[in-house]
């Protein structure tokens, strides 16, 4: 057992994190807050030629055959700098999708576009219904002739605004089994139709509503089975929940490391705040909560590398680290004081992320029902 | 990154664990908590058992070769304890003597020493307690007042121990004294191994709600031989600490309480209230969640010690830090199981109507327990804000 990355990967941290902390700064995340329309685009550029949008696909698809848990390292960085842009809904929502379900000829036509960073792709999944289990999936798609015709209304699309494809999850059938009659399609995001429009969020994030309006997509777009698309789902959330988590313990990290630093810089009766206990103590229970979350991302990650089961250790881990990463930013904010709220600080860019972050691919309720569920078997050591 | 184990530590567990499910009765609920009825009974069965695990070899396996032990990897040693801890720790307290009092000697100790006390200890033979905590030094350990005058070949040791567990058991005693009172605290303090029939001890039972397992020692002009000083003279506090890090392998307890959850999930199945099993109230499955995150949380953060031991790291505040999240758990996980189980988390093993053979009331009863012995939390939390985050003092 052990816990360390090999020298690979930590060769692959530390350039990820000197990189972003030079192309990533804080006045980048700030304006793309900003900026309804726009992504990153010399940032994202940047880490195409890096390699990272190609990291996890085989190399006859333009990649450089990296494995997922580089991917997790990757992420965890971009969780600590806080990146704007589409690369987890490119990458791993709709990437490894793809990679995994694809048929060539859809390998072929998105996977090396996804690896040069030219192609983003959004993952449309939930809608007002606001759930992640099958029985929230009702937008409906209907036969045509060769093609399948979608209406209706999928919400908090995260980047669907820079997207050029839509990995949409729709029901083909409806029956007492919700798990039954699920399909996903690829959909050009320009076909006629599609009306999306960016939410104002807490974080600035760009989740967006997207609206189907007799959107026409052919059958050769289908993602996976007709019907028999729910497995799929379930692949996708495992990754998303489990690359939330790791982007999740960077951003956590990185606020623990902020907090001990201006701990020990800040001044109050004489002395720096961090030699008064109260305060130690609070920082104390951040890094045994980071701790914790890294090592539950970690397992997770791993088990899903290996093609162990793990979906207690998934959902066990975004339960977690969304309390986690929560709580840890209310610390941080408790020992900054007010100049942590002011728009200047980092800490309340983490603090609103967090709350995102947390909401996403199920919050902390949703997987302990995962989770309660899973023990009506018992729960073996 | 690897969070497997590996094929020998695989078959070590299966091996241990199912001589375990054969060894250990069902009645056997752990020594922490002890009503007066099945003392006797537990406490004969832990040092039957101890001593049959001596036979397999298996009771000091982490000890190195040459001292008989099999010298087994700190995957091994944290696969025994967990083990060990799943079956509410059957060594009862012959642990200490095996865990850490012997690996002690092996380090500190002198050949004579460690010929005289290593087969003891090896053989289940005797009971060693720790003489360390005193009325007026608990979390401020260094500030013991216990005193060891030099008399001739011997050392005269007066003062007074508390909270020493398991004392009226103990053939032995790893005591913590003064020796120099003229120079900072850390630096005067030395460590004996004390035979506990020598004259002038008087162990009284201080009876306190986990039952008999407490104990005051008295020592009135008690006489150690000069040789018994395990370590240096004045360099006992370090001789302490490093003896603790034995210790420090983790939170296993979490293992016991993922059994707990077990049977508490066929509790929640087969009980009904409102007209349905528990199982189908969503705040009880939510309850239940939160305990099996919290035994995984617990557990990962034990593995974390134990791989970066057996990759020759001194774990430092990871220690602390899996030790008070997994206490502070345990304080959690007692109450949640008392919440889901309502009016009878409160009957004690042996009542009438009594369910999970009274499990749950006595898990309840230990739980401020962990938070306080072997470091208070607040301690923990001094530990890892200033070792561990490096702010100041």
């Amino acid at each position: 057992m052990n816990f360390e990355l090999n020298e690979e990967q930590e060769m692959l941290r530390k350039a990820a994190r000197d990189f972003l902390e030079k192309e990533c700064p804080g006045l980048l995340v700030r304006e793309m807050e900003m900026d309804e329309s726009d992504f990153p685009q010399e940032l994202w550029h940047k880490m195409t030629e890096l390699g990272w949008t190609g990291l996890v696909f085989p190399e006859k698809y333009g990649g450089t055959g990296g494995s997922w848990l580089d991917i997790t390292i990757l992420v965890e960085e971009m969780g600590r700098a806080l990146v704007p842009g589409p690369f987890l809904s490119t990458v791993v929502h709709c990437g490894l999708a793809i990679l995994g379900a694809g048929t060539e000829e859809q390998k072929q036509e998105f996977l090396p576009g996804i690896a040069n960073g030219e192609m983003l792709l959004a993952l449309a999944l939930t809608e007002p219904s606001a759930g992640y289990d099958a029985g929230s999936i009702a937008v409906p798609a209907t036969a045509d002739k060769d093609d399948y015709i979608i209406n209706g209304t999928k919400l908090f699309v995260a980047n669907a605004y820079v997207a050029d494809y839509l990995l949409c999850v729709t029901r083909t059938k409806d029956g007492a089994n919700k798990e039954e009659g699920i399909t996903l399609f690829l959909i050009d995001s320009k076909s006629p139709g599609i009306k999306v429009t960016p939410l104002k969020t807490m974080a600035g994030d760009k989740q967006c509503e997207v609206v189907f309006e007799n959107v026409r997509v052919p059958k050769k777009k289908i993602l996976g089975k007709l019907d028999n698309g729910w497995p799929l789902v379930e692949k996708i959330f495992a990754y998303g929940a489990v690359a939330q988590c790791a982007e999740m313990v960077g951003g956590a990290q990185r606020v623990l490391e902020m907090t001990v630093e201006y701990a020990k810089q800040r001044e109050q009766f004489g002395q720096p705040i961090g030699s008064f206990q109260a305060v130690q103590h609070a920082c104390a229970d951040m890094v045994t909560d980071v701790n914790g979350a890294r090592y539950v991302t970690c397992e997770a990650a791993w088990r899903l590398s290996e093609g162990l089961p793990c979906s207690m250790e998934i959902a066990i881990a975004k339960a977690w680290v969304s309390e986690v990463y929560r709580r840890v930013c209310l610390a941080g904010h408790q020992v900054h004081g007010a100049i942590g709220f002011t728009l200047d600080h980092d800490m309340q860019l983490y603090f609103r992320r967090a709350k995102e972050a947390e909401l996403a691919f199920g919050d902390a309720d949703f997987h302990k029902e995962t989770i309660a569920r899973q023990l009506a078997k018992g729960f073996p050591l | 990154m690897d969070f497997s184990f590996t094929a020998e530590e695989q078959a070590f567990r299966k091996e241990l664990h199912n001589y375990l499910l054969k060894e250990v009765p069902d009645w056997f609920g752990g020594i922490f908590v002890l009503s007066e009825d099945e003392y006797d009974r537990t406490w004969e069965f832990t040092n039957q058992f101890a001593r049959k695990l001596a036979q397999k070899g298996w009771l000091i396996r982490s000890w190195p070769r040459e001292y008989g032990g099999q010298g087994a990897s700190h995957m091994e040693q944290f696969i025994l304890a967990e083990e060990m801890a799943y079956f509410y720790e059957p060594r009862g307290a012959h642990y200490m003597g095996s865990n850490w009092v012997g690996p002690t000697i092996i380090q500190f100790g002198t050949e004579e020493q460690k010929k005289q006390h290593l087969s003891a200890i090896a053989n289940a033979e005797v009971i060693w307690c720790q003489g360390f905590s005193e009325p007026d030094a608990g979390s401020d350990l260094a500030s013991l007042q216990t005193r060891a005058v030099e008399d001739g070949d011997d050392y005269i040791l007066n003062g007074q121990k508390v909270w020493t567990s398991y004392a009226h058991h103990a053939d032995r005693c790893v005591i913590g004294t003064r020796t120099d009172p003229d120079v900072p605290k850390h630096r005067g303090i030395s460590y004996f191994l004390m035979d506990m029939k020598t004259p002038g001890i008087t162990v009284r039972v201080l009876p306190s709600i986990f039952g008999s397992h407490f104990c005051e020692v008295f020592l009135d002009n008690v006489r150690v031989p000069k040789r018994n000083i395990l370590g240096e003279k004045n360099r006992g506090w370090y001789t302490m600490m490093a003896s603790m890090e034995y210790e420090r392998g983790g939170y296993l307890h979490y293992a016991g309480l993922a059994r707990i959850l077990d049977e508490l999930i066929k509790y929640t199945n087969e009980t009904q209230r409102h007209g349905e099993v528990l199982f189908n109230n969503p705040l009880i499955r939510q309850k239940l969640a939160e305990l099996a995150i919290g035994i995984r949380v617990t557990r990962a953060l034990s593995y974390r010690v134990a791989e970066m031991r057996s990759r020759g790291i001194n774990p430092g505040a990871e220690a602390s830090i899996a030790k008070l999240y997994g206490s502070e758990f345990h304080r959690h996980f007692a109450n949640t199981s008392m919440q889901i189980m309502g009016l009878y988390g409160q009957l004690c093993r042996g009542s009438k109507w009594a369910a999970l053979k009274g499990r749950v009331e006595r898990e309840y009863i230990w739980s401020p327990e962990p938070t306080v012995a072997g470091g208070t939390s607040e301690i923990q939390r001094n530990i890892i804000a200033t070792t561990g985050l490096g702010l100041p003092r």
